[in-house]
Protein backbone atom coordinates (compact mmCIF):
# COMPACT_ATOMS: atom_id res chain seq x y z
CA UNK A 1 0.00 0.00 0.00
CA UNK A 2 1.43 3.65 -0.41
CA UNK A 3 0.12 4.42 2.55
CA UNK A 4 3.20 2.31 4.28
CA UNK A 5 5.46 3.65 1.43
CA UNK A 6 5.11 7.13 3.45
CA UNK A 7 5.75 6.42 7.29
CA UNK A 8 4.98 9.96 9.10
CA UNK A 9 8.37 9.23 10.94
CA UNK A 10 11.41 8.41 8.73
CA UNK A 11 13.93 6.92 10.22
CA UNK A 12 16.79 10.15 10.26
CA UNK A 13 19.09 8.32 7.92
CA UNK A 14 16.53 7.23 5.41
CA UNK A 15 17.03 10.74 3.83
CA UNK A 16 20.84 10.50 3.54
CA UNK A 17 20.73 7.00 2.18
CA UNK A 18 18.29 7.65 -0.89
CA UNK A 19 20.59 10.47 -1.86
CA UNK A 20 23.22 8.46 -1.87
CA UNK A 21 21.20 5.37 -4.28
CA UNK A 22 20.75 8.29 -6.24
CA UNK A 23 24.32 9.36 -6.83
CA UNK A 24 25.00 5.79 -7.36
CA UNK A 25 23.09 5.64 -10.91
CA UNK A 26 19.01 4.92 -11.74
CA UNK A 27 17.13 1.73 -10.81
CA UNK A 28 18.91 -1.37 -11.82
CA UNK A 29 17.28 -3.50 -14.60
CA UNK A 30 16.30 -6.19 -12.89
CA UNK A 31 13.89 -4.69 -10.98
CA UNK A 32 12.82 -1.98 -13.10
CA UNK A 33 11.72 -4.28 -16.46
CA UNK A 34 9.24 -6.77 -14.28
CA UNK A 35 8.10 -3.67 -12.30
CA UNK A 36 6.86 -2.17 -15.32
CA UNK A 37 5.58 -5.20 -16.57
CA UNK A 38 3.74 -5.75 -13.18
CA UNK A 39 2.43 -2.30 -13.63
CA UNK A 40 1.30 -2.78 -17.46
CA UNK A 41 -0.65 -6.14 -16.39
CA UNK A 42 -2.31 -4.56 -13.24
CA UNK A 43 -3.23 -0.98 -15.41
CA UNK A 44 -4.11 -2.73 -18.93
CA UNK A 45 -7.83 -4.32 -18.29
CA UNK A 46 -8.76 -0.59 -16.49
CA UNK A 47 -7.44 0.51 -19.99
CA UNK A 48 -9.42 -2.11 -21.70
CA UNK A 49 -12.61 -0.81 -19.67
CA UNK A 50 -11.74 2.97 -20.36
CA UNK A 51 -11.54 1.99 -24.61
CA UNK A 52 -15.04 0.64 -24.18
CA UNK A 53 -16.41 3.44 -22.35
CA UNK A 54 -19.51 4.91 -24.07
CA UNK A 55 -18.81 8.79 -22.53
CA UNK A 56 -21.38 10.14 -24.26
CA UNK A 57 -24.07 8.56 -22.84
CA UNK A 58 -22.73 8.92 -19.06
CA UNK A 59 -24.27 11.28 -17.31
CA UNK A 60 -27.52 10.20 -18.35
CA UNK A 61 -26.44 6.52 -16.85
CA UNK A 62 -25.57 8.77 -13.53
CA UNK A 63 -28.73 10.05 -13.45
CA UNK A 64 -30.53 6.87 -13.37
CA UNK A 65 -32.05 6.39 -9.85
CA UNK A 66 -30.40 2.74 -9.22
CA UNK A 67 -27.20 3.43 -9.94
CA UNK A 68 -27.10 6.37 -7.43
CA UNK A 69 -29.28 3.83 -4.34
CA UNK A 70 -26.31 0.83 -5.39
CA UNK A 71 -23.72 3.76 -5.18
CA UNK A 72 -24.85 5.06 -1.90
CA UNK A 73 -25.45 1.06 -0.30
CA UNK A 74 -22.23 0.17 -1.56
CA UNK A 75 -20.52 3.29 0.49
CA UNK A 76 -22.29 2.56 3.62
CA UNK A 77 -22.03 -1.36 3.57
CA UNK A 78 -18.55 -1.25 3.17
CA UNK A 79 -17.44 1.60 5.86
CA UNK A 80 -19.87 -0.36 8.08
CA UNK A 81 -17.86 -3.65 7.40
CA UNK A 82 -14.84 -1.55 7.77
CA UNK A 83 -15.72 -0.01 11.31
CA UNK A 84 -16.96 -3.95 12.15
CA UNK A 85 -13.50 -5.48 11.29
CA UNK A 86 -11.45 -2.81 12.94
CA UNK A 87 -13.62 -2.87 16.37
CA UNK A 88 -13.16 -6.88 16.02
CA UNK A 89 -10.15 -7.35 13.65
CA UNK A 90 -7.51 -4.97 16.08
CA UNK A 91 -8.11 -6.91 19.31
CA UNK A 92 -7.59 -10.25 17.18
CA UNK A 93 -4.38 -8.65 15.15
CA UNK A 94 -3.09 -7.59 18.96
CA UNK A 95 -4.02 -11.04 20.42
CA UNK A 96 -1.87 -13.14 17.69
CA UNK A 97 0.62 -10.46 17.96
CA UNK A 98 1.38 -10.05 21.32
CA UNK A 99 0.07 -12.55 23.66
CA UNK A 100 1.55 -15.90 23.49
CA UNK A 101 -1.09 -19.14 23.86
CA UNK A 102 -1.26 -22.49 22.56
CA UNK A 103 -2.84 -23.30 19.30
CA UNK A 104 -1.87 -19.91 17.97
CA UNK A 105 -0.24 -21.09 14.57
CA UNK A 106 -4.01 -22.42 14.00
CA UNK A 107 -5.86 -19.40 15.17
CA UNK A 108 -3.07 -17.65 12.39
CA UNK A 109 -4.69 -20.58 9.75
CA UNK A 110 -7.82 -20.38 10.48
CA UNK A 111 -8.03 -16.00 9.95
CA UNK A 112 -6.96 -16.51 6.71
CA UNK A 113 -9.87 -19.26 5.65
CA UNK A 114 -11.96 -16.07 4.24
CA UNK A 115 -9.02 -15.47 1.59
CA UNK A 116 -9.06 -19.01 0.65
CA UNK A 117 -12.69 -20.09 0.58
CA UNK A 118 -14.68 -18.77 -2.68
CA UNK A 119 -16.57 -15.89 -1.51
CA UNK A 120 -19.97 -18.18 -3.10
CA UNK A 121 -18.76 -20.85 -0.67
CA UNK A 122 -18.27 -18.53 2.08
CA UNK A 123 -22.19 -16.89 1.58
CA UNK A 124 -23.26 -20.64 1.82
CA UNK A 125 -21.56 -20.92 5.03
CA UNK A 126 -22.63 -17.69 5.99
CA UNK A 127 -26.01 -18.98 5.64
CA UNK A 128 -25.55 -22.16 7.23
CA UNK A 129 -24.81 -20.45 10.73
CA UNK A 130 -26.83 -17.03 10.49
CA UNK A 131 -29.52 -18.13 8.04
CA UNK A 132 -33.13 -18.85 9.22
CA UNK A 133 -32.64 -22.75 9.25
CA UNK A 134 -28.81 -21.59 10.70
CA UNK A 135 -27.07 -22.91 13.99
CA UNK A 136 -27.39 -19.13 15.35
CA UNK A 137 -29.77 -17.78 12.72
CA UNK A 138 -32.05 -19.99 13.92
CA UNK A 139 -32.41 -19.28 17.28
CA UNK A 140 -32.55 -15.51 16.22
CA UNK A 141 -35.59 -15.83 14.28
CA UNK A 142 -37.45 -18.16 17.02
CA UNK A 143 -36.25 -15.63 20.04
CA UNK A 144 -36.49 -12.25 18.49
CA UNK A 145 -38.08 -13.29 15.18
CA UNK A 146 -35.05 -11.32 13.43
CA UNK A 147 -33.66 -12.59 10.18
CA UNK A 148 -30.74 -11.24 8.82
CA UNK A 149 -30.33 -12.67 5.14
CA UNK A 150 -32.03 -10.51 2.68
CA UNK A 151 -30.90 -7.12 5.15
CA UNK A 152 -28.58 -4.48 4.88
CA UNK A 153 -27.16 -5.90 7.88
CA UNK A 154 -27.01 -9.02 6.28
CA UNK A 155 -24.80 -7.46 3.41
CA UNK A 156 -22.80 -5.66 6.05
CA UNK A 157 -22.02 -9.74 7.33
CA UNK A 158 -20.98 -10.98 4.23
CA UNK A 159 -18.65 -8.03 3.73
CA UNK A 160 -17.25 -7.78 6.90
CA UNK A 161 -16.28 -12.12 6.45
CA UNK A 162 -14.65 -11.47 3.26
CA UNK A 163 -12.44 -8.12 4.34
CA UNK A 164 -11.55 -9.09 7.91
CA UNK A 165 -8.81 -11.00 7.09
CA UNK A 166 -7.34 -7.96 5.19
CA UNK A 167 -7.57 -5.73 7.98
CA UNK A 168 -6.07 -8.80 10.48
CA UNK A 169 -3.07 -9.73 8.98
CA UNK A 170 -2.18 -6.10 7.95
CA UNK A 171 -2.24 -4.87 11.72
CA UNK A 172 -0.43 -8.29 12.98
CA UNK A 173 2.18 -7.89 10.64
CA UNK A 174 2.08 -4.07 11.29
CA UNK A 175 2.47 -5.14 15.07
CA UNK A 176 5.20 -7.80 15.12
CA UNK A 177 7.36 -5.20 13.16
CA UNK A 178 6.39 -2.12 15.43
CA UNK A 179 9.29 -1.59 18.20
CA UNK A 180 8.28 -3.19 21.26
CA UNK A 181 10.69 -1.55 23.67
CA UNK A 182 7.88 2.00 23.89
CA UNK A 183 5.34 -0.45 25.39
CA UNK A 184 7.58 -1.94 27.93
CA UNK A 185 8.55 1.41 28.57
CA UNK A 186 5.01 3.03 29.07
CA UNK A 187 4.57 -0.42 31.29
CA UNK A 188 7.65 0.44 33.47
CA UNK A 189 5.65 4.33 33.76
CA UNK A 190 2.74 2.33 34.91
CA UNK A 191 0.49 2.30 32.19
CA UNK A 192 -1.46 -1.01 32.06
CA UNK A 193 -1.86 -3.18 29.31
CA UNK A 194 -5.03 -1.45 28.43
CA UNK A 195 -3.57 2.00 28.73
CA UNK A 196 -0.29 0.74 26.72
CA UNK A 197 -2.67 -0.26 23.71
CA UNK A 198 -5.01 2.78 23.18
CA UNK A 199 -2.19 5.22 24.02
CA UNK A 200 1.12 3.52 22.38
CA UNK A 201 0.66 0.30 20.32
CA UNK A 202 -1.89 1.68 18.24
CA UNK A 203 -0.35 5.53 17.55
CA UNK A 204 2.68 2.96 16.81
CA UNK A 205 1.01 1.00 14.22
CA UNK A 206 -1.37 3.69 12.98
CA UNK A 207 -0.15 3.57 9.80
CA UNK A 208 0.21 -0.54 9.12
CA UNK A 209 -3.50 0.22 10.52
CA UNK A 210 -4.55 2.76 8.14
CA UNK A 211 -3.35 0.61 5.43
CA UNK A 212 -5.00 -2.70 6.56
CA UNK A 213 -8.65 -0.35 7.05
CA UNK A 214 -8.10 0.61 3.53
CA UNK A 215 -7.51 -2.94 1.53
CA UNK A 216 -10.33 -4.28 4.28
CA UNK A 217 -12.61 -1.29 2.67
CA UNK A 218 -11.59 -1.50 -0.39
CA UNK A 219 -12.18 -5.39 -0.23
CA UNK A 220 -15.67 -5.10 1.24
CA UNK A 221 -16.57 -2.04 -1.61
CA UNK A 222 -15.61 -4.80 -4.37
CA UNK A 223 -17.65 -8.17 -2.69
CA UNK A 224 -19.61 -9.70 -5.13
CA UNK A 225 -19.95 -13.69 -4.26
CA UNK A 226 -20.90 -14.20 -0.58
CA UNK A 227 -22.91 -10.92 -0.75
CA UNK A 228 -25.27 -11.91 -3.19
CA UNK A 229 -25.40 -16.21 -1.37
CA UNK A 230 -26.25 -14.26 1.88
CA UNK A 231 -27.77 -11.45 1.13
CA UNK A 232 -29.09 -11.87 -2.34
CA UNK A 233 -29.93 -8.66 -4.70
CA UNK A 234 -32.80 -6.37 -3.94
CA UNK A 235 -32.57 -2.83 -5.29
CA UNK A 236 -32.15 0.07 -2.39
CA UNK A 237 -31.61 -2.75 0.33
CA UNK A 238 -29.08 -5.41 -0.97
CA UNK A 239 -28.46 -4.63 -4.19
CA UNK A 240 -24.14 -3.02 -4.00
CA UNK A 241 -22.72 -1.66 -7.23
CA UNK A 242 -21.07 -5.28 -8.02
CA UNK A 243 -24.46 -7.21 -7.91
CA UNK A 244 -25.61 -4.12 -9.97
CA UNK A 245 -22.86 -4.26 -12.55
CA UNK A 246 -23.19 -8.07 -12.90
CA UNK A 247 -26.83 -7.95 -13.39
CA UNK A 248 -25.90 -5.15 -15.94
CA UNK A 249 -23.59 -7.33 -17.79
CA UNK A 250 -26.58 -9.54 -18.72
CA UNK A 251 -27.92 -6.76 -21.25
CA UNK A 252 -25.86 -4.26 -21.54
CA UNK A 253 -21.77 -4.64 -21.35
CA UNK A 254 -21.57 -0.91 -21.97
CA UNK A 255 -23.90 -0.56 -18.87
CA UNK A 256 -21.91 -2.67 -16.69
CA UNK A 257 -18.46 -0.87 -17.69
CA UNK A 258 -19.90 2.84 -16.95
CA UNK A 259 -21.22 1.09 -13.27
CA UNK A 260 -18.20 -0.28 -12.64
CA UNK A 261 -16.30 3.29 -14.13
CA UNK A 262 -18.32 4.83 -11.46
CA UNK A 263 -17.64 2.72 -8.25
CA UNK A 264 -13.65 2.91 -9.29
CA UNK A 265 -13.45 6.53 -9.73
CA UNK A 266 -15.66 7.01 -6.51
CA UNK A 267 -12.73 4.75 -4.27
CA UNK A 268 -10.02 5.84 -6.05
CA UNK A 269 -11.22 9.55 -4.84
CA UNK A 270 -12.01 8.91 -1.75
CA UNK A 271 -9.00 6.90 -1.18
CA UNK A 272 -6.90 9.64 -2.26
CA UNK A 273 -8.56 12.09 0.21
CA UNK A 274 -8.08 10.22 3.13
CA UNK A 275 -4.38 9.40 2.24
CA UNK A 276 -4.18 13.31 2.37
CA UNK A 277 -5.50 13.98 5.20
CA UNK A 278 -3.37 11.05 6.98
CA UNK A 279 0.11 12.18 5.73
CA UNK A 280 -0.42 16.06 6.70
CA UNK A 281 -2.06 15.36 10.09
CA UNK A 282 0.79 12.77 11.97
CA UNK B 1 -14.54 -26.43 -21.56
CA UNK B 2 -15.32 -29.46 -20.84
CA UNK B 3 -13.11 -32.36 -22.67
CA UNK B 4 -14.08 -35.72 -22.53
CA UNK B 5 -10.54 -37.70 -24.15
CA UNK B 6 -7.16 -36.59 -23.64
CA UNK B 7 -5.45 -33.84 -24.98
CA UNK B 8 -3.26 -36.24 -27.32
CA UNK B 9 -6.89 -38.06 -28.55
CA UNK B 10 -8.03 -34.29 -29.12
CA UNK B 11 -4.91 -33.20 -30.92
CA UNK B 12 -5.43 -36.16 -33.66
CA UNK B 13 -8.80 -35.65 -34.00
CA UNK B 14 -7.98 -31.82 -34.23
CA UNK B 15 -6.13 -33.67 -37.28
CA UNK B 16 -8.27 -35.17 -38.53
CA UNK B 17 -11.28 -32.81 -38.80
CA UNK B 18 -8.26 -30.78 -40.60
CA UNK B 19 -7.79 -33.41 -42.93
CA UNK B 20 -11.94 -34.22 -43.72
CA UNK B 21 -14.05 -32.77 -46.49
CA UNK B 22 -15.16 -29.01 -45.66
CA UNK B 23 -19.35 -28.97 -46.71
CA UNK B 24 -22.62 -28.53 -45.46
CA UNK B 25 -23.04 -32.04 -45.07
CA UNK B 26 -26.05 -32.87 -42.39
CA UNK B 27 -25.59 -36.39 -41.56
CA UNK B 28 -24.14 -39.58 -42.86
CA UNK B 29 -20.39 -40.25 -43.48
CA UNK B 30 -18.03 -37.63 -42.91
CA UNK B 31 -18.62 -36.80 -39.52
CA UNK B 32 -15.68 -36.52 -37.94
CA UNK B 33 -13.44 -34.75 -35.86
CA UNK B 34 -13.96 -32.13 -32.83
CA UNK B 35 -17.58 -30.38 -32.02
CA UNK B 36 -17.57 -27.43 -29.69
CA UNK B 37 -20.66 -26.93 -28.44
CA UNK B 38 -21.34 -23.70 -26.36
CA UNK B 39 -24.31 -24.47 -24.35
CA UNK B 40 -26.93 -22.70 -21.51
CA UNK B 41 -26.06 -24.09 -18.16
CA UNK B 42 -29.60 -25.45 -17.43
CA UNK B 43 -28.72 -27.95 -20.77
CA UNK B 44 -25.61 -29.48 -18.55
CA UNK B 45 -26.96 -32.77 -17.72
CA UNK B 46 -28.69 -33.54 -21.06
CA UNK B 47 -26.49 -32.27 -23.22
CA UNK B 48 -23.68 -34.24 -21.65
CA UNK B 49 -25.63 -37.49 -22.57
CA UNK B 50 -26.73 -36.50 -26.06
CA UNK B 51 -23.32 -35.90 -26.93
CA UNK B 52 -22.45 -39.35 -25.81
CA UNK B 53 -25.16 -40.77 -27.86
CA UNK B 54 -23.40 -38.35 -30.31
CA UNK B 55 -20.16 -39.70 -30.31
CA UNK B 56 -21.30 -43.69 -30.09
CA UNK B 57 -23.28 -42.99 -33.56
CA UNK B 58 -20.59 -41.21 -34.84
CA UNK B 59 -16.83 -42.81 -34.28
CA UNK B 60 -13.98 -41.15 -34.59
CA UNK B 61 -16.02 -38.06 -33.50
CA UNK B 62 -15.66 -35.57 -30.01
CA UNK B 63 -18.19 -33.27 -28.60
CA UNK B 64 -16.73 -30.86 -26.38
CA UNK B 65 -19.09 -28.44 -24.48
CA UNK B 66 -18.62 -25.37 -22.87
CA UNK B 67 -21.51 -24.85 -20.46
CA UNK B 68 -22.54 -21.18 -19.19
CA UNK B 69 -24.90 -18.92 -18.64
CA UNK B 70 -26.41 -17.91 -22.09
CA UNK B 71 -25.36 -14.20 -22.06
CA UNK B 72 -21.74 -15.04 -20.59
CA UNK B 73 -21.79 -17.37 -23.75
CA UNK B 74 -22.71 -14.82 -26.41
CA UNK B 75 -20.03 -12.26 -24.78
CA UNK B 76 -17.36 -14.96 -25.54
CA UNK B 77 -18.67 -15.37 -28.96
CA UNK B 78 -19.27 -12.28 -29.62
CA UNK B 79 -15.25 -11.41 -28.39
CA UNK B 80 -14.17 -14.54 -30.77
CA UNK B 81 -14.48 -17.95 -29.13
CA UNK B 82 -14.18 -20.54 -31.58
CA UNK B 83 -17.34 -22.91 -31.64
CA UNK B 84 -19.42 -24.91 -33.64
CA UNK B 85 -22.72 -24.82 -32.16
CA UNK B 86 -24.46 -22.55 -29.90
CA UNK B 87 -27.55 -23.71 -27.94
CA UNK B 88 -28.96 -20.78 -25.82
CA UNK B 89 -31.63 -20.53 -23.24
CA UNK B 90 -33.15 -17.48 -24.64
CA UNK B 91 -33.57 -16.29 -28.70
CA UNK B 92 -31.97 -12.66 -27.80
CA UNK B 93 -29.05 -14.28 -26.88
CA UNK B 94 -28.17 -16.06 -30.20
CA UNK B 95 -29.60 -12.77 -32.06
CA UNK B 96 -26.73 -11.53 -30.07
CA UNK B 97 -23.88 -13.70 -31.76
CA UNK B 98 -26.14 -13.89 -35.27
CA UNK B 99 -26.35 -10.66 -35.64
CA UNK B 100 -22.54 -10.01 -35.15
CA UNK B 101 -21.00 -13.04 -36.77
CA UNK B 102 -24.04 -14.69 -38.81
CA UNK B 103 -25.02 -18.52 -38.89
CA UNK B 104 -24.75 -21.26 -40.98
CA UNK B 105 -28.48 -22.23 -41.68
CA UNK B 106 -31.33 -21.04 -39.74
CA UNK B 107 -31.50 -21.03 -36.03
CA UNK B 108 -34.02 -23.37 -34.66
CA UNK B 109 -35.86 -23.97 -31.39
CA UNK B 110 -34.97 -27.23 -30.22
CA UNK B 111 -36.76 -27.55 -26.74
CA UNK B 112 -39.06 -24.89 -23.98
CA UNK B 113 -38.64 -24.57 -20.64
CA UNK B 114 -41.69 -23.79 -18.70
CA UNK B 115 -41.71 -21.93 -15.12
CA UNK B 116 -43.11 -24.11 -11.91
CA UNK B 117 -43.06 -22.97 -8.24
CA UNK B 118 -40.65 -24.63 -6.27
CA UNK B 119 -40.78 -25.16 -2.36
CA UNK B 120 -39.79 -27.14 -0.04
CA UNK B 121 -40.39 -31.26 0.03
CA UNK B 122 -43.77 -31.64 0.99
CA UNK B 123 -44.51 -27.95 0.39
CA UNK B 124 -44.84 -27.33 3.65
CA UNK B 125 -46.45 -24.02 3.39
CA UNK B 126 -49.20 -25.26 1.37
CA UNK B 127 -48.31 -23.05 -1.80
CA UNK B 128 -50.86 -23.80 -4.33
CA UNK B 129 -50.98 -20.84 -7.05
CA UNK B 130 -49.10 -17.43 -7.71
CA UNK B 131 -51.30 -15.55 -5.37
CA UNK B 132 -50.69 -17.89 -2.59
CA UNK B 133 -47.03 -16.00 -2.98
CA UNK B 134 -48.30 -12.73 -2.05
CA UNK B 135 -49.27 -14.19 1.58
CA UNK B 136 -47.31 -12.46 4.58
CA UNK B 137 -44.46 -13.63 5.69
CA UNK B 138 -43.80 -15.86 2.94
CA UNK B 139 -40.38 -15.32 1.18
CA UNK B 140 -39.85 -15.80 -2.08
CA UNK B 141 -37.06 -15.78 -4.50
CA UNK B 142 -37.24 -14.24 -8.08
CA UNK B 143 -34.62 -14.27 -10.86
CA UNK B 144 -34.02 -10.72 -11.71
CA UNK B 145 -35.64 -9.24 -14.54
CA UNK B 146 -32.22 -8.67 -16.65
CA UNK B 147 -31.70 -13.07 -17.08
CA UNK B 148 -34.30 -15.32 -19.23
CA UNK B 149 -35.69 -16.80 -16.09
CA UNK B 150 -36.57 -13.49 -14.19
CA UNK B 151 -38.32 -12.03 -17.51
CA UNK B 152 -40.27 -15.25 -17.63
CA UNK B 153 -41.45 -14.87 -13.82
CA UNK B 154 -42.51 -11.10 -14.64
CA UNK B 155 -44.97 -12.15 -17.71
CA UNK B 156 -46.52 -14.85 -15.89
CA UNK B 157 -47.19 -12.47 -12.98
CA UNK B 158 -48.01 -9.90 -14.72
CA UNK B 159 -51.05 -12.67 -16.64
CA UNK B 160 -52.15 -13.66 -13.16
CA UNK B 161 -51.97 -9.94 -12.03
CA UNK B 162 -50.33 -11.13 -8.66
CA UNK B 163 -48.24 -8.09 -7.32
CA UNK B 164 -45.58 -9.94 -5.44
CA UNK B 165 -42.70 -8.04 -3.33
CA UNK B 166 -40.08 -11.13 -3.68
CA UNK B 167 -36.97 -10.93 -0.79
CA UNK B 168 -34.11 -11.12 -3.71
CA UNK B 169 -34.17 -11.30 -7.05
CA UNK B 170 -31.52 -13.70 -8.02
CA UNK B 171 -28.31 -13.17 -10.62
CA UNK B 172 -29.69 -17.06 -12.03
CA UNK B 173 -32.03 -19.76 -11.69
CA UNK B 174 -29.56 -21.59 -9.30
CA UNK B 175 -29.16 -18.98 -6.93
CA UNK B 176 -32.73 -18.66 -6.43
CA UNK B 177 -33.42 -22.87 -6.36
CA UNK B 178 -30.38 -23.03 -3.71
CA UNK B 179 -32.41 -20.57 -1.80
CA UNK B 180 -35.27 -22.90 -1.45
CA UNK B 181 -32.86 -25.71 -0.93
CA UNK B 182 -31.05 -23.94 2.10
CA UNK B 183 -34.81 -23.04 3.49
CA UNK B 184 -33.80 -19.18 3.20
CA UNK B 185 -37.25 -18.67 1.12
CA UNK B 186 -40.41 -20.54 1.27
CA UNK B 187 -40.39 -20.62 -2.60
CA UNK B 188 -38.73 -19.35 -5.84
CA UNK B 189 -40.32 -18.94 -9.66
CA UNK B 190 -38.15 -21.41 -12.04
CA UNK B 191 -37.63 -23.70 -14.53
CA UNK B 192 -39.29 -27.14 -14.47
CA UNK B 193 -36.15 -28.58 -15.37
CA UNK B 194 -34.77 -27.39 -12.26
CA UNK B 195 -37.02 -28.35 -9.81
CA UNK B 196 -36.61 -31.99 -11.65
CA UNK B 197 -32.94 -32.06 -10.95
CA UNK B 198 -33.18 -30.82 -7.58
CA UNK B 199 -35.59 -33.75 -6.40
CA UNK B 200 -36.31 -35.10 -4.01
CA UNK B 201 -35.56 -31.84 -1.77
CA UNK B 202 -37.13 -29.61 -3.99
CA UNK B 203 -40.96 -30.07 -4.84
CA UNK B 204 -42.96 -28.26 -7.88
CA UNK B 205 -46.45 -26.95 -8.26
CA UNK B 206 -47.07 -26.16 -11.50
CA UNK B 207 -49.67 -23.10 -12.22
CA UNK B 208 -51.37 -21.93 -15.50
CA UNK B 209 -50.06 -18.49 -16.06
CA UNK B 210 -46.63 -20.49 -16.86
CA UNK B 211 -47.86 -21.04 -20.15
CA UNK B 212 -47.28 -17.15 -20.86
CA UNK B 213 -43.76 -17.75 -19.42
CA UNK B 214 -42.09 -20.49 -21.88
CA UNK B 215 -39.00 -19.67 -22.64
CA UNK B 216 -37.42 -21.18 -26.30
CA UNK B 217 -34.08 -22.62 -26.65
CA UNK B 218 -32.34 -22.17 -29.96
CA UNK B 219 -30.09 -23.72 -31.23
CA UNK B 220 -27.61 -22.63 -34.82
CA UNK B 221 -24.44 -23.39 -36.17
CA UNK B 222 -22.05 -20.65 -36.27
CA UNK B 223 -20.79 -18.85 -39.68
CA UNK B 224 -17.19 -19.37 -39.04
CA UNK B 225 -17.71 -22.77 -37.20
CA UNK B 226 -14.30 -24.80 -37.52
CA UNK B 227 -15.77 -28.48 -37.98
CA UNK B 228 -18.92 -27.56 -40.48
CA UNK B 229 -20.21 -30.80 -40.74
CA UNK B 230 -19.79 -32.32 -37.89
CA UNK B 231 -21.84 -29.05 -35.95
CA UNK B 232 -24.75 -29.75 -38.22
CA UNK B 233 -24.76 -33.37 -37.67
CA UNK B 234 -25.02 -32.70 -34.10
CA UNK B 235 -27.59 -29.75 -34.74
CA UNK B 236 -29.54 -32.46 -36.27
CA UNK B 237 -28.88 -35.18 -33.33
CA UNK B 238 -30.40 -32.69 -30.66
CA UNK B 239 -33.40 -32.07 -32.59
CA UNK B 240 -33.86 -35.75 -33.12
CA UNK B 241 -36.56 -38.02 -31.44
CA UNK B 242 -33.28 -39.71 -29.15
CA UNK B 243 -32.44 -36.73 -28.20
CA UNK B 244 -35.92 -35.02 -27.81
CA UNK B 245 -36.86 -38.24 -25.12
CA UNK B 246 -33.58 -37.61 -23.34
CA UNK B 247 -35.04 -33.69 -23.06
CA UNK B 248 -38.46 -34.56 -22.20
CA UNK B 249 -37.46 -36.53 -19.40
CA UNK B 250 -35.96 -34.00 -17.52
CA UNK B 251 -38.72 -31.70 -17.78
CA UNK B 252 -37.77 -29.56 -21.05
CA UNK B 253 -41.09 -29.60 -23.41
CA UNK B 254 -41.02 -30.24 -26.79
CA UNK B 255 -40.88 -27.15 -29.73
Amino acid sequence: MTLTEHPVRRPTGFRRLRGARRRGGGVPVALLLPALLGLAFLTLPLIGLLARTPWSTLPQRLAEPGVLAALRLSLLTATLATLLCLLLGVPLAWLLARVEFPGRRLVRALVTVPLVLPPVVGGVALLLVFGRRGLIGGWLDQTFGFTLPFTTTGVVFAEAFVAMPFLVLAVEGALRGADRRYEEAAATLGAGRWVTFTHVTVPLVGPGLAAGAVLCWARALGEFGATITFAGNYPGRTQTMPLAVYLALETDVEAAIVLSLILLVVSVVILAGLRDRWISTP
Amino acid sequence: MRPRTSVLAGAVTLVLAGCGTPGGEAVGGGVTGTVTVFAAASLAATFDRIGRDFEAAHPGSTVVFNFAGSSALATQLTAGAPADVFASAAPQHLTAVTTADGTDGTPAVFVRNQLVIAVAAGNPEGVRSLSDLTRPGLKVALCAEQVPCGSAARRALDTAGVALTPVTLEADVRGALAKVRLGEVDAALVYRTDTRAAAPEVAAVEFPESDQAVNDYPIAVLADAPNPTAAHAFVAHVRSAQSQAVLTEAGFQAP
